[in-house]
C-alpha cells in the first residue's frame, strides 16, 4: 500500500461487493420468477439485468425476485420501485428489452413507456 | 499414572521437535511457541521431552518445569485418545453444568483431570468456550455438543 | 468483480460453528452449484451475529430476511423458495421477525433495534477471511489518515479527547496510556493486544477477532504510530482456534497488501505484527502477568509501578489495550472525537459489548451505548427470564465483578455506576440468574474458580482465597457456624486491601456483593441449613405431599436405597437418614407428589 488514493480505488472496487449488506434506499428492480414467470423466459431476464448492472458498475441497485405477480399472460414481468416514487411494470419482457430498461431507466431516468403494463394493455 | 516414555518408538518426533526448536530459536520468548509445538507433536510433555527442550535452547531443566506446570493446557502425562471438555464457564454453570460432569465422572469412573483405565477418556473441566448460546457445552474432542442434559451424556458416549 | 443479487451470509463464530453452521454451508454452496445460481448468489461466511441462542443463523440479504435454528435439511428449501423463486421461507424465520403479517429485516428485530455498533459493527456483515471487504466497509482508512495526515501527537490527543476507557475491565483512560508509552524514554517500544479473554461467560474479544480481525491489525498499527513502536504482538487464549486461524489470515493478507511491515502508505513507518498463544492460565489477562507470559515465563504479575508504559515487554516501553478497546479506534480516528463523545454518557463515553448470557432468552452478543439500563439490556434486548421465572441478580464483571439485583435494574451501566454499587464493568460478561440460583453456590462457583487460577505468588490470593472457599464448601454442606460469615467477610476486606495483583485484589468481590445484597440466602445455609434457591443439594431433602400420594408404591420401587417406606395404597414415607438424595421418585411419581424442600 504506497498511498491513501490506493487504499481508495481498493475501495472503490470492494464497496460493490458489500453494498448489498447495507441499508438500501436506492432502486429495487423485482423479476416475477413463479413457475409461469419462469416458464415464459423470467431466468435470462433475470442474468441480463444482473449482467447490464454488473458491467456498468451501478450501486444503489437491488434486484430481487418474486413470486406471481397475478398477470401470467404477460410475464415475464419485471418492476422497479425507485426510491422515491410510483412502481413502474414492464411486460413480455426478454434480454434485449432487460438491457434497454437497465440503461433508459435505471441509468438515464427514462421510463421505457412502450414496455410498460400501460402501454401494452391499452 | 505409570507410564514410559519409549526413546525409541519416538525417534521420529524427536527429530521433528529438534526442528521445531531451530525454527524458532530466534524468535524472542521462543518457550512458549516450542512448547505449544511440542504438545502438538508428542500430546503432552514428558519429563523426558522438557530435557531436549532443556538442552536445545539451553534454558535450565527447572524453569521449564516451571513454565510447563504453571499452564494448565501443558500436560506431564499423556491424555486419552478422547478429551471430553465439560464448560464450567459461568453462563453453561448457571445452566447446570455441573450436573453433566457429574455424569460424566459417574459413567466412565473418572475424576475431573483424570483418564480411563482404556486411555479411552479423559475428562476436563474447560473454561468458556465461548459458546454461550448453546450452554451447556460440553466438547469431545472437536465435536461439541450443547444444550445439553445430564440424560443425553450416556447416549452421546456410547458414540465413541 | 461480479454483481450478486443475493447474498446468503453464515455465521461462522464458534457458537454457530458448534452447531454445524460449516455444513450448512457446505450445502448451501452444493445446492447453488446444482441449480446453477453460483454466479447470482454468493455465499458468505461471516463472524458471529451475536444472536447465538438463534443459531445457526442465516442471513439472505437484500431482503435482510433473519433465518434462525437453521438445519442442513432446511437449505433445500430456502434455495429453492427464497432464491429461486423468491418467496420468504417464512417458517424459519426467527420468530420475532414474523409480526402482522409483515416480514422484519434483521435490523428491525428487538434484539438488535436498541443496540449501537461500533466494535461489532462488521462482525456478521463482512466476511473475515477477506480483506477486500474489511476495506469496503471504511477499513484502514483510519491508518492511512492516521499516517499521512496526523502526526504522532495529533493521534493521542484524538483518542484522549475521545474520552475511551479501557474494556478490558479497569477503565483506564486509553489515550492516556498511549500518551505515557510515547512518552516513556527508548527508541524499542511495544504494542500488545490483550486477547487473553479469561472471565468465563464473555467472549466479545473473541467475536471481535473471529468476525472483524483487521480492525484490531489497524488499530494496533495506528497505536504502533501513535507510540513510536514497530513491532507488536496479540496474545490470545489457546482456546480459541477459530480466532487464531482467522487472525493470521488477516495478518498475512495485510502484510501481502503493504498494510503490515515497512513503509506503510508510502512513509517510512514500519510495523511488523506476530500472534503469541497463552497456555490456559487466566491470570495471563493481567498485563504485567501477559508479559512475563510472553517472554516466555510462567505467567506472573509484578508489582507495579514500574508500569508497563514504562518498564514493560523485554523491559522496554509498552503499549497494551485489549481487542474491545483497539475495535474503537479507527472509528474515532475516523469519525473524530466529538462524535464518539456524542455516545453514551459524560463520564463513560462510547459503547460497550456485554456477553448476555444465563437464564435469559436471548443469550448473544451486545453492543449498547453506556448508560443504557440494566433493565432494557435484559428485557427488551435479551427478552427476559425463560420459563416465567422470577429475576434475581445479574452478574457483571466475571470472577472480579459481583451480583446486583432487582433495585438496580434501572441503574445506568457505565464504568462509575457498576462500580459504586459494588460490582463493575470487567470485561463484559453479564450473567442473568433466576430464583432457581442460589447465590452462595454463585460466589462458591468464582471463588473455586479464583483457587484454581491463583497464580501463587502472593500469600492473600493463594492462601485467603483458599480458606475463603473451604468456608463457602463447609457453608453449602450444612456445617456452617454462625461466625463463618464474619469469617468469610473479614478475609475478603484483608485479601482486597493486600493482594498484589488486580486479580486477587478482587477476588474476593463475588462473596462481598452477595453478602452485601442475599445475607439473608448466607444465612439460611448457616442457620437454618436451609438453601432458599433449593440448588445446594446437601441442604435438600425430598418431602412425599400426603394430600397427593396415592400409594402407588412407584417411588419406593425406584429407591436404590430402600429409604422409602409404606404398604400399597397408603401414604408413604422417606426416611432422611437413608435418602442419599438421587430424585429417583420424584421422577417416578405420577402424581407430582415428591418435593425437594
Amino acid at each position: 500500500m504506497k498511498s491513501l488514493e490506493e487504499l481508495k480505488k481498493i475501495r472503490e472496487e470492494a464497496i460493490k461487493n458489500v453494498n448489498l449488506r447495507k441499508e438500501n434506499d436506492g432502486i429495487k428492480i423485482v423479476v416475477g420468477m413463479a413457475t409461469c414467470g419462469i416458464s415464459a423466459g423470467a431466468r435470462p431476464v433475470l442474468m441480463s439485468l444482473i449482467e447490464e448492472v454488473n458491467k456498468r458498475g451501478l450501486e444503489n441497485v437491488t434486484i430481487n425476485q418474486t413470486g406471481c405477480i397475478g398477470i401470467c399472460r404477460l410475464e415475464p414481468i419485471v418492476e422497479v420501485y425507485p426510491s422515491d416514487g410510483e412502481k413502474v411494470t414492464y411486460v413480455n419482457m426478454d434480454s434485449e428489452k432487460a438491457k434497454k430498461v437497465i440503461a433508459e431507466h435505471i441509468v438515464n431516468g427514462n421510463v421505457v413507456e412502450e414496455y410498460t403494463i400501460g402501454y401494452v394493455e391499452k | 499414572m505409570a507410564f514410559e516414555f519409549d526413546w525409541k518408538k519416538n525417534a521420529s518426533k524427536i527429530e521433528e521437535l529438534k526442528k521445531v526448536i531451530n525454527e524458532k530459536k530466534k524468535l524472542e520468548g521462543s518457550l512458549m511457541p516450542i512448547l505449544h509445538e511440542g504438545q502438538e507433536i508428542f500430546g503432552y510433555l514428558p519429563i523426558e521431552v522438557q530435557k531436549i527442550i532443556s538442552e536445545e535452547l539451553n534454558v535450565p531443566l527447572a524453569e521449564i518445569y516451571g513454565v510447563v506446570t504453571f499452564y494448565s493446557q501443558f500436560s506431564l502425562i499423556p491424555k486419552g485418545q478422547y478429551t471430553i471438555g465439560v464448560c464450567l464457564g459461568t453462563a453453561c454453570y448457571v445452566k447446570g453444568s455441573q450436573e453433566i460432569i457429574d455424569e460424566i465422572k459417574e459413567e466412565l469412573s473418572i475424576e475431573v483431570g483424570g483418564t480411563t483405565k482404556d486411555r479411552k477418556f479423559s475428562l476436563v473441566a474447560t473454561r468458556c468456550i465461548g459458546a454461550c448460546g448453546l450452554a451447556p457445552v460440553m466438547t469431545i474432542n472437536e465435536d461439541v455438543y450443547g444444550r445439553l442434559k445430564a440424560e443425553d451424556v450416556k447416549d452421546i458416549l456410547r458414540k465413541y | 468483480m461480479n454483481f450478486y443479487r443475493s447474498h446468503v451470509l453464515i455465521c461462522g463464530g464458534t457458537g454457530c460453528t458448534s452447531s454445524s453452521s460449516d455444513k450448512i454451508e457446505e450445502e448451501f454452496n452444493k445446492i447453488i452449484l446444482d441449480k446453477k445460481l453460483e454466479s447470482e448468489i454468493k455465499v458468505v461466511r461471516t463472524g458471529c451475529f451475536g444472536l447465538c441462542e438463534a443459531g445457526p443463523i442465516v442471513i439472505v440479504y437484500p431482503e435482510g430476511a433473519f433465518y434462525s435454528h437453521i438445519k442442513v435439511e432446511d437449505v433445500s428449501e430456502i434455495v429453492e423458495e427464497h432464491l429461486l423463486k423468491g418467496r420468504i421461507v417464512k417458517k424459519l424465520l426467527y420468530k420475532e421477525s414474523v409480526s402482522d403479517e409483515k416480514i422484519k429485516s434483521i435490523n428491525n428485530v428487538d434484539f438488535y433495534k436498541k443496540q449501537k455498533r461500533i466494535a461489532l459493527k462488521n462482525c456478521g456483515v463482512i466476511n473475515p477471511e477477506d480483506i477486500t471487504e474489511y476495506i469496503a466497509m471504511d477499513g484502514y482508512l483510519a491508518l492511512g489518515k492516521a499516517v499521512t495526515e496526523m502526526t504522532p501527537e495529533e493521534v493521542i490527543k484524538t483518542i484522549k479527547d475521545s474520552g475511551l476507557r479501557g474494556r478490558g475491565g479497569g477503565g483506564f483512560p486509553t489515550g492516556l496510556k498511549w500518551q505515557f508509552t510515547a512518552q516513556a524514554e527508548g527508541n524499542e517500544k511495544y504494542v500488545l493486544c490483550n486477547a487473553d479473554e479469561g472471565d468465563p461467560g464473555a467472549f466479545m474479544d473473541r467475536s471481535v477477532l473471529e468476525g472483524d480481525p483487521h480492525s484490531v491489525i489497524e488499530a494496533m498499527t495506528i497505536a504502533g504510530y501513535a507510540v513510536g513502536a514497530n513491532q507488536g504482538y496479540v496474545y490470545i487464549r489457546a482456546e480459541y482456534p477459530i480466532a487464531v486461524k482467522r487472525l493470521q489470515i488477516a495478518i498475512d493478507q495485510a502484510k501481502e497488501k503493504g498494510l503490515l511491515g515497512k513503509n506503510i502508505f508510502g512513509t517510512d513507518f514500519e510495523f511488523n505484527m506476530e500472534i503469541r498463544l497463552g497456555a490456559g492460565a487466566f491470570v495471563c489477562g493481567e498485563e504485567t502477568a501477559l508479559i512475563a507470559s510472553i517472554e516466555g515465563e510462567r505467567g506472573m504479575p509484578r508489582p507495579k509501578p514500574p508500569y508497563p508504559a514504562n518498564k514493560g515487554l523485554w523491559q522496554k516501553p509498552t503499549l497494551i489495550n485489549n481487542v474491545e478497546t483497539y475495535a474503537n479506534v479507527s472509528s474515532i480516528i475516523l469519525k473524530g472525537s466529538e462524535w464518539f463523545k456524542s455516545i453514551g454518557t459524560e463520564k463513560s463515553p462510547g459503547t460497550k459489548v456485554f456477553a448476555l448470557g444465563g437464564k435469559i432468552n436471548n443469550t448473544g452478543l451486545v453492543e449498547i451505548p453506556m448508560g443504557t439500563t440494566l433493565r432494557e439490556v435484559i428485557y427488551d434486548i435479551g427478552g427476559g427470564i425463560p420459563g416465567g421465572k422470577k429475576f434475581k441478580a445479574v452478574q457483571t464483571g466475571g470472577p472480579s465483578g459481583g451480583c446486583l439485583t432487582s433495585e438496580y435494574l434501572d441503574s445506568p451501566i457505565d464504568f462509575d455506576t457498576l462500580t459504586e454499587l459494588g460490582s463493575m464493568m470487567g470485561s463484559g460478561g453479564m450473567i442473568v440468574m433466576d430464583e432457581d440460583n442460589c447465590m452462595v453456590d454463585i460466589a462458591r462457583f468464582f471463588l473455586d474458580f479464583t483457587v484454581e487460577e491463583s497464580c501463587g505468588k502472593c500469600p492473600p490470593c493463594r492462601i485467603g482465597t483458599k480458606r475463603m472457599l473451604e468456608i463457602l464448601e463447609k457453608i453449602i454442606e450444612g456445617n456452617g457456624e454462625p461466625e463463618d460469615i464474619d469469617r468469610l467477610e473479614r478475609l475478603a476486606e484483608n485479601i482486597k486491601t493486600s493482594a498484589l495483583c488486580g486479580l486477587g485484589q478482587t477476588a474476593p468481590n463475588p462473596v462481598l456483593s452477595t453478602l452485601k445484597h442475599f445475607r439473608d440466602e448466607y444465612e439460611a445455609h448457616v442457620n437454618e441449613k436451609k438453601c432458599p434457591a433449593g440448588a445446594c443439594k446437601s441442604l435438600l431433602s425430598y418431602r412425599i405431599d400426603p394430600e397427593k400420594c396415592k400409594g402407588c408404591t412407584l417411588c419406593a420401587k425406584a429407591c436404590p436405597s430402600s429409604a422409602i417406606e409404606g404398604e400399597r395404597k397408603e401414604i408413604h414415607f422417606i426416611h432422611d437418614d437413608r435418602c442419599i438424595k438421587c430424585g429417583a421418585c420424584m421422577e417416578k411419581c405420577p402424581f407430582g407428589a415428591i418435593k425437594l424442600a
